[in-house]
């Protein structure tokens, strides 16, 4: 019963967030400073966790791989699908639910707490709209650039440690991840962080803008917002690998 | 004018409001007062319309801002400025940002004019150079008048205070209260301030309500306050040793 009224209230404040901007130049601005905020800054994070995945993938895959009839060059193909098809979306998703989603649930709620919130209502703006709509936007925009580069920094991250630890070589591991390239991999990856850049927003966002309390409750919104956004990732995962890829 | 008629508010089935009915004069410094918890932050946000009353009205101009439509109510609210009591500057804004900000998103003034009108309201709250600092750089009194910028920054009709006066030193509460009374007489702006600091009941409640346990029990003057002989507002008014000392010499200079 309290699943359902949650449900209820958060497409409650769906519809206020995707609703028309009072003026779309602050909109517009503040879209800028949420890709700077949650895009640009989870750079450096999607590259080093992309560049060693792709590594660990190559080496496993090498170290398990002891039938002589295998060709080696299948773990350039193995490294290349595990990056295309669940790392580079889901993973990521998974890891920028931790990092972007405590950070929205905790901006929020310390908004709600300390009455800003309250101040842009007052002044006649729809504070769901202004402060969620801007980051869901942002992260649909810059998320897919996010698993565009960790899918490219993973494979070289592969390749990288197949020469350095002499598991296979360069020209094995290059003809792996060319061999049987399915391109609809890519635009699948690519509709799956579509999806999880909106529940990475609005859901975190969802339990900042309800807390009541303190701070001690904003750190409770900000743990619920990135569990529960973790799991729908999840199912969400699963859902369009059956709508998709079956 | 504002005309509060019969409301009540309950959360989780706990009425916190019982049937309160109040006008709230233009031109004048109108104070809610009451204890901790009597009920005069959810009677100050419920007249703005961030809480929604259970029953009764609260018009502006002739019209009723609970049955009003959301459109309506933003018109409505880009009249209104309010204080709030930890002044809810945006973090992230400078001050000069935090006060142009009704102005980006409302009007379509150049960046000179609301340059022009930013120093304006920084100036009427005697602030200066504080333009590119932050709100965790001001100090509270500071944070307040910036707050107070904010609030006049689109000439509100309606000017609402949530306890400006909160963690500030008496000094500088008299210096806000100030503000707030001439901004009010100034613009002649309806002006509605929630506080328990009796400072300021005294230094600028030109229309005084009390709330006990949810209830208006009493309404009056600044001058009236004194001579009332209503128990709680008493109990309220004179609670220290040193209040209860004046209130007796006060009843024996008037016997």
């Amino acid at each position: 019963m309290k699943m359902l009224s949650e449900l209820g209230r958060y497409f409650i404040l769906m519809q206020r967030v995707f609703s028309r901007p009072e003026k779309w130049k602050m909109y517009y601005r503040q879209i800028i400073r949420e890709i700077d905020s949650l895009g640009i800054n989870s750079i450096g994070i999607v590259i080093i966790i992309s560049i060693f995945m792709g590594a660990v993938v190559t080496l496993q895959t090498r170290y398990n791989l002891e039938n002589p009839l295998i060709p080696l060059y299948l773990i350039g193909l193995t490294a290349r699908d595990t990056m295309l098809l669940e790392f580079s979306s889901t993973i990521v998703g998974l890891i920028l639910a931790g990092k972007v989603g405590s950070n929205i649930a905790s901006e929020i709620g310390h908004m709600r707490i300390t009455e800003q919130i309250d101040a842009l209502e007052v002044m006649g703006i729809n504070s769901a709209c202004y402060l969620i709509l801007p980051k869901v936007i942002a992260a649909v925009i810059f998320n897919p650039l996010l698993t565009l580069l960790s899918m490219f920094v993973g494979v070289f991250g592969g390749w990288l440690a197949s020469v350095t630890t002499g598991a296979l070589s360069s020209a094995d591991y290059i003809y792996g991840i060319q061999y049987w390239f399915v391109p609809f991999y890519v635009s699948y990856s690519l509709i799956k962080t579509v999806v999880f850049a909106i529940i990475i927003t609005t859901v975190p966002a969802y339990y900042g803008y309800h807390v009541k309390g303190g701070a001690l409750e904003v750190g409770h919104s900000s743990t619920k917002g990135v569990v529960a956004s973790s799991v729908l990732i999840l199912l969400f995962n699963v859902i369009l690998t059956q709508l998709l890829l079956a | 004018m504002i005309s509060v008629k019969n409301i009540s508010k309950s959360f989780s089935g706990e009425k916190v409001l019982h049937n309160i009915s109040v006008e709230f004069e233009p031109g004048k410094t109108n104070l809610i007062i009451g204890k901790s918890g009597s009920g005069k932050t959810v009677l100050l946000k419920s007249i703005i319309g961030l809480h929604e009353v259970d029953e009764g009205s609260i018009i502006y101009k002739d019209i009723d801002l609970v049955t009003m439509p959301q459109k309506q109510r933003s018109v409505l609210r880009k009249e209104m400025g309010m204080l709030f009591q930890g002044s809810a500057l945006f973090d992230s804004l400078t001050v000069e940002e935090n006060i142009r900000f009704p102005l980006d998103m409302f009007t379509s003034m150049s960046d000179k004019e609301k340059l022009d009108r930013v120093n304006f309201c920084l100036n009427r709250v005697n602030l200066n150079k504080v333009n590119h600092l932050f709100p965790a750089e001001l100090s509270g009194g500071m944070q307040k008048r910036v707050a107070i910028a904010r609030a006049i920054v689109l000439n509100p009709k309606y000017l609402f205070c949530d306890e400006p006066n909160s963690g500030l030193d008496p000094k500088t509460a008299l210096v806000i209260d100030k503000l707030i009374c001439d901004i009010t007489e100034e613009y002649h702006i309806t002006t509605i301030v929630n506080t328990h600091d009796m400072n300021s009941v005294m230094e600028i409640g030109e229309k005084v309500i009390f709330i006990h346990q949810g209830h208006k029990c009493w309404e009056g003057s600044n001058d009236e306050i004194l001579k009332s002989d209503h128990k709680e507002l008493n109990d309220f008014i004179f609670a220290s040793s040193f209040a209860k000392k004046m209130k007796s010499s006060i009843d024996q200079a008037s016997s």
